[in-house]
């Protein structure tokens, strides 16, 4: 007497479970089918490269209508089941027949989750989970249009490539910061939108729908923060749910998915379940590779051996022609493990391995993914790879070779690359004169090419262009690298920005092929800064790679409060803002009121949450920020200056106001202190400021690069000027160059020593052109940096940044 | 912190937290940072790095680590263990996430010390 077994679904899941039954010379059962699609059993996975225009529906069918006949099997296409008896041991399918089992696999799947929102349910929303979402959508790209994929996880992009390749313009939206989140760190992330950007497909990341929009059918997508995208086409990819209201109501263990043991059987012994139906140890399964690993063990139990599935990890390759993507396992950082990162600026490769233990734990590789399956390998095995550590990333068929070439980058760049901005020379030139006029020095191309003869910030760069035209018969010296992530220096890491244009932390790290996947606490700030520095009004600033300081515009102090310093300009104040200080401090209890030394008033004590309603009464009074937390222009020192005093020479105080209110809210490498002397006897101290102005009876002497902090240095002379615009202009002129070569947190008088003062007075007094550019270069970063930060947040800016999270009272426990 | 019994409280969103940040949490017996990493986990340490009580939830986080704020010692987010060559440990509560909402376990024990 053959035992009946009924399948329920007929996916790859059960699919496998037969071959693996046929395989094996099993023959006991006769097999019933029920399968909901009116199809045969085809190879999901291979939905993408159909929707492409790759692969027909025939090339992916995995058993067809003949291969059912031939093993005897009865198979009912388009036919759900609606009820599991399980006292009866019979299932009723939607037609209300009825068929009885001995044995039971459910395989009911999953479905796509398509979230209630408006307009889920017009027509042109589809989702992708079989071939009626294909032909759907390729009668939609046959119309043409605008398609939007909501979900950038593997499907989604997939979907996407495939309706980019069929003619649609495509936008992709993404909840999450990094696209296939799930699968990738945020740098692989990154570079694969980077990758689906260059092929026209639009990405955007951290989009939360709200609607789909439109009559009948779809017309746009609308997001919560009111940004709209027009459609002709919305495909949902945005997960998956398993199917499990069958099981449920047969009154089997149901969680997120139908419950199962190491045996895949449910609650009740005679009944299986397999493939993305099933929770296994916690674990729900949306790719093929488990999905076949419980196959095998559903086949061994049916044919009676014992078996015990003991759950999977997993690998993710993307099927987008032309973009290599490949993960497996936890790549999460955390403590006790350690990443191994590559970088291939020209390939545009990134590989990740981390390790626990010197066992490889995850792998993310994008661009090259030859070794995914060998770093797999070893990760299945837990291999210990302590012997092979240096050279793992480099993958299996690493045969020796030199250590990373540091000149790479530079190597890299392109002829038309600026590398000397002083002087506007390019590589090409560069390269061009080393070769042709055989020079062997950096003296050689400085005396040639002008490069490098200037500030000096690009000899970093020249000696590696003399390097690689040279190779071993020029050495250069190792320049100490920015931060553990990188073998660049400041220098160089600043230059770089420019001639290749990167616009942000991301992209600097992977062209400039940092060692670790995103940063530390020393690279992030630094970075930050300099794109800010290169890009004004185009980089995005990046809070989270911000000082806490700078990041909540007030000074934290020792207790976790913060400090908040007002701005008087060149230290002039009124009764009014006095009075509105008092009030301030009275009303939100500051304990300390201080006086600085920049000449300012100090509110120390004041809790974060209090902040942006402090500035609020600040701006009330017409006060704003006074930049005292930051790496930025801070305060403008001045004495009373010939309005008041019997020596003055000049409106010193007026020049101090003038000043500051031109250049307040500048960013800069570290923080920047003025002084206005009205003469000689220089009651502000001028000549311990990064820049100082003596006024004299023929007008004004600049001094600059002094300091009176850790280290007590007085002032260079820059030069006398005659009139006040020549003041604010030459400081402008200085303070833009220190902005622009100066590495993050060097002050202006260990950058002026460093690239030489005479270097400074030379670029600022005695070359007018490049100092009208300096101005104007400043000029144009003040028009968007002149904004008081306090008044934006009074206004709700950032508001999350100032709020407490949560407040919790004590909890009542019972006795 | 073995505390078996934990007091869970629900104290808001995921997204209330900045990717590569964090945000406080007052109790009656401590403050609590929660850190959110590039990849959406979501971490709780006691909001005092052990060396001079620093709040930790003003540092700066890159992977799961935070640097201090105060002193720049940098901190495990998972077990608060500080990171060589400082040491010293904070720490560390349980957090669920559940349809982005964050639970956090609190030691009940704590109050009654």
């Amino acid at each position: 007497m053959r035992e009946k077994l009924v399948i329920i679904g007929n996916g790859m899941a059960p699919g496998r479970v037969l071959d693996e039954l046929f395989d094996n010379g099993v023959d006991r059962y006769d097999i019933t089918i029920f399968n909901a699609e009116a199809r045969v059993n085809y190879d999901r996975i291979m939905l993408s490269p159909v929707l492409s225009g790759e692969k027909r529906f025939e090339d992916i069918i995995i058993h067809d209508d003949a291969w059912y006949a031939a093993h005897g099997i009865t198979l009912y296409k388009g036919k759900p089941v609606m009820a599991i008896h399980r006292a009866s041991k019979t299932v009723t399918a939607i037609d209300g027949s009825s068929v009885p089992y001995d044995k039971l696999l459910i395989a009911t799947g999953s479905r796509p989750i398509i979230p209630p929102m408006p307009g889920h349910d017009l027509v042109g929303v589809v989702s992708y989970r079989d071939l009626d979402d294909v032909d759907a959508m390729l009668a939609a790209a046959r119309r043409g249009g605008r398609a939007v994929v909501i979900g950038g996880g593997l499907l989604g992009l997939e979907a996407a490539a495939g309706l980019k390749e069929r003619g649609m313009q495509v936008t992709v939206l993404h909840l999450a910061a990094t696209l296939m989140e799930r699968q990738l760190d945020s740098a692989a992330g990154h570079l694969l939108a980077q990758a689906l950007r260059q092929r026209g497909i639009e990405v955007v990341t951290e989009a939360n729908t709200r609607a789909v929009l439109g009559d009948s059918h779809v017309q746009a997508v609308e997001l919560h923060d009111g940004r709209r995208f027009d459609a002709d086409l919305v495909v949902f990819a945005i997960g998956i749910r398993p199917n499990t209201s069958l099981a449920a109501a047969a009154d089997l263990d149901v969680a997120r998915g139908i419950v199962v043991g190491d045996d895949l059987r449910t609650s009740d012994a005679d009944i299986f379940a397999v493939g993305e139906c099933v929770e296994h140890r916690g674990q729900c399964y949306g790719l093929v590779a488990p999905l076949y690993e419980m196959a095998r063990v559903v086949a061994s139990e049916l044919a009676g051996n014992k078996a015990a599935y003991a759950g999977s990890q997993v690998s993710t390759k993307l099927k987008v022609t032309g973009i290599d993507v490949y993960s497996a396992g936890d790549f999460a950082d955390g403590e006790g493990r350690e990443e191994i990162v590559l970088r291939d600026a020209a390939r545009h490769t990134y590989k990740r391995l981390t390790l626990a233990d010197n066992r490889i734990v995850g792998v993310v590789l994008f661009g090259d993914t030859r070794d995914g399956a060998w770093f797999y390998q070893q990760m299945r095995e837990a291999r210990d790879v302590s012997d092979t550590r240096d050279t793992l990333i480099f993958g299996q068929h690493y045969a020796g070779g030199a250590a990373l070439d540091p000149t790479a980058a530079v190597a890299a760049l392109p002829d038309d690359a600026e590398i000397c901005g002083c002087n506007g020379v390019c590589k090409g030139k560069i390269v061009k004169a080393i070769a042709g006029q055989g020079l062997k020095t950096l003296n050689d191309v400085r005396a040639h090419t002008k490069a490098s003869s200037s500030c000096g910030s690009c000899t970093g760069l020249v000696e590696q262009l003399l390097k690689s035209q040279l190779g071993a018969a020029y050495s250069v010296d190792a320049v100490p690298a920015m931060c553990g992530c990188t073998r660049l220096g400041h220098d160089q890491v600043r230059r770089l920005i420019l001639a290749k244009e990167l616009k942000s932390i991301p992209d600097v790290m992977q062209s400039l092929e940092w060692t670790t996947s995103c940063g530390c606490a020393k690279c992030r700030p630094a970075l930050n800064y300099y794109l800010l520095a290169a890009w004004p009004g185009e980089y995005q600033d990046d809070a989270q790679s911000r000082y806490i300081n700078e990041r909540a515009h007030a000074n934290i102090q020792k207790d976790g409060t913060f400090s908040v310093v007002p701005r008087m300009w060149g230290g002039m104040t009124t009764p009014a803002e006095l009075r509105a200080i008092a009030d301030v401090a009275e009303r939100f209890a500051i304990p300390a009121v201080k006086v600085t030394g920049g000449q300012r008033i100090d509110l120390l004590g004041v809790r974060k949450q209090d902040l942006p309603a402090v500035w609020a009464e600040l701006n009330a009074a017409g006060m704003v920020s006074g930049h005292a937390y930051g790496k930025a222009l801070r305060t403008v020192k001045t004495c009373v200056g010939s309005d008041w005093c019997r020596f003055g020479t000049q409106d010193s105080t007026g020049l101090g106001i003038r000043l500051e209110k031109y250049l307040w809210g500048a960013w800069t490498p570290h923080k920047v202190k003025l002084a206005v002397s009205g003469c000689p006897r220089n009651c502000a101290e001028a000549t311990c400021k990064d820049f100082g102005v003596i006024c004299v009876d023929s007008g004004y002497e600049l001094h600059f690069a002094g300091a009176a902090g850790m280290h007590l240095k007085a002032t260079e002379i820059l030069c006398n000027v005659a009139t006040e615009d020549e003041v604010v202009e030459y400081c402008a002129a200085t303070l833009q160059l220190y902005r622009e070569q100066g590495h993050y947190l060097e002050r202006m008088y260990t950058w002026a020593a460093r690239v030489g003062v005479a270097t400074v007075r030379d670029t600022i007094v005695t070359r007018a052109d490049l100092r009208a550019a300096l101005v104007a270069r400043f000029d144009k970063a003040q028009h968007y940096a002149r904004h008081d930060p306090w008044a934006q947040r009074a206004h709700g800016r950032e508001n999350g940044e100032f709020r407490l999270m949560a407040r919790v009272a004590r909890p009542r426990v019972s006795a | 912190m073995n505390a078996p019994h934990r007091h869970w409280l629900d104290v808001g969103l995921v997204s209330d937290i900045p990717r590569r940040g964090a945000r406080r949490v007052e109790t009656p017996w401590m403050a609590i940072a929660l850190f959110r990493t590039m990849d959406d986990r979501v971490f709780a340490l006691e909001d005092r790095c052990p060396h001079r009580n620093g709040p930790l939830s003003q540092g700066i986080v890159h992977g799961a680590h935070v640097t201090c704020p105060l002193h720049n010692q940098v901190i495990g987010l998972e077990s608060g263990r500080v990171q060589a060559p400082d040491h010293g440990c904070v720490t560390s509560l349980p957090v669920k996430v559940t349809d982005g909402r964050i639970t956090l376990g609190l030691p009940l024990a704590i109050g009654a010390e």
